[in-house]
């Protein structure tokens, strides 16, 4: 039998006091434009992923991609959105 | 001595590393690919400098899953002595042999020059060579050498003394000015907790002869070998 074909997105961002200088220099860069009640831009990324789930244990699969590869819980938090 | 350095798609010191090992210092040296998991008996793993992966998703991320990867950490776990150089010193955060992160420099610009240190600690198996507070000159080429670490974490390696080399000028003060990335403290090399595994951002391989500006990162190899044979006089190796 064939898995069903689910999907999720996961959210990767730099923890809150870990310097994201690329945010930084958006802000800079807003602000100068004009655009300065943006006081703070914080970058992150997002995976998109498709799943073949057979099984019941999607979700701890997820969240093992993702403290392995997808985010460094050394400096990162991560958060997962499934549709 | 019999040193393997390990090549993995986009590594780019590799070259450099085995030059130093074979032809500055005439001793046993293999490349390692990333996809063996066979480490051919070498004393010193060197995990070299470059873009592993294109720097995909994180420096060092992807290359941290390589084969051969499963095989570096057994042997740094067994005690043998592991060097990751720049690339390999964000693989060895990535893969938990070393504490800590490496993230983007704060200038957001990748710097490429010659950097001063100070080696905080000659008792490891790569500084014995050193005087000790030596001010040494190297270079680095980086766009994520942003030493991160904090809390109870950064208060253990400094009171272990276990960072190594901090950026400093060339009188051996720790500016702000001197230190090229942000990293806390000025720091630019850590060993792990058992001392056997060295993380560093600086290039001590491009800084053997003469010829390339500085030989002052000669004394990280000479000081591995002054250890192995320690080592092997002991009966240990």
């Amino acid at each position: 039998m064939s898995g069903s074909l689910k999907k999720a997105t996961v959210y990767v961002k730099l923890k809150d006091g870990v310097l994201d200088p690329e945010g930084k220099t958006i802000q800079k860069a807003l602000s100068q434009m004009g655009y300065s009640e943006f006081l703070s831009v914080r970058t992150g990324r997002f995976f998109e992923l498709e799943i073949e789930a057979n099984g019941s244990d999607m979700d701890s699969r997820i969240d093992e991609i993702c403290s392995k590869l997808l985010a460094n819980p050394v400096i990162e938090n991560y958060r997962v959105e499934k549709q | 001595m019999k040193v393997g350095v390990v090549t993995f798609p986009g590594s780019n010191c590799d070259y450099d590393a085995y030059a130093l090992v074979r032809h500055v210092m005439n001793e046993d040296v293999e490349f390692l690919w990333h996809k063996s998991t066979d480490l051919q008996n070498c004393d010193l793993i060197i995990l070299p400098g470059g873009f592993s992966y294109g720097d995909y998703l994180r420096s060092g991320a992807i290359a941290r899953f390589s084969p051969i990867m499963e095989a570096v950490i057994k042997f740094a776990n067994s005690g043998g002595l592991v060097l990751g150089i720049c690339n390999g010193f964000q693989m060895l955060t990535e893969c938990g042999l070393l504490p800590g992160a490496l993230i983007r420099n704060d200038s957001i610009r990748f710097r490429a020059h010659d950097v001063y240190l100070k080696v905080e600690e000659t008792s490891s198996a790569f500084t014995n060579a050193y005087a000790a507070e030596a001010v040494i000159k190297m270079p680095i080429a980086h766009g994520d050498g942003n030493y991160y670490s904090i809390g109870e974490e950064l208060r253990q390696l400094e009171d272990d003394g276990r960072v190594i080399f901090r950026y400093c000028d060339d009188e051996g003060k720790l500016t702000k000015e001197s230190n090229p990335n942000g990293s806390v403290n000025n720091i630019a090399g850590i060993v792990n907790m058992e001392r056997n595994v060295l993380g560093m951002m600086p290039h001590p391989e491009r800084a053997g002869e003469k010829i390339l500006g500085s030989v002052d990162g000669l004394k990280v190899f000479e000081s591995v070998r002054a250890a192995l044979s320690t080592l092997s006089t002991a009966g240990k190796v």
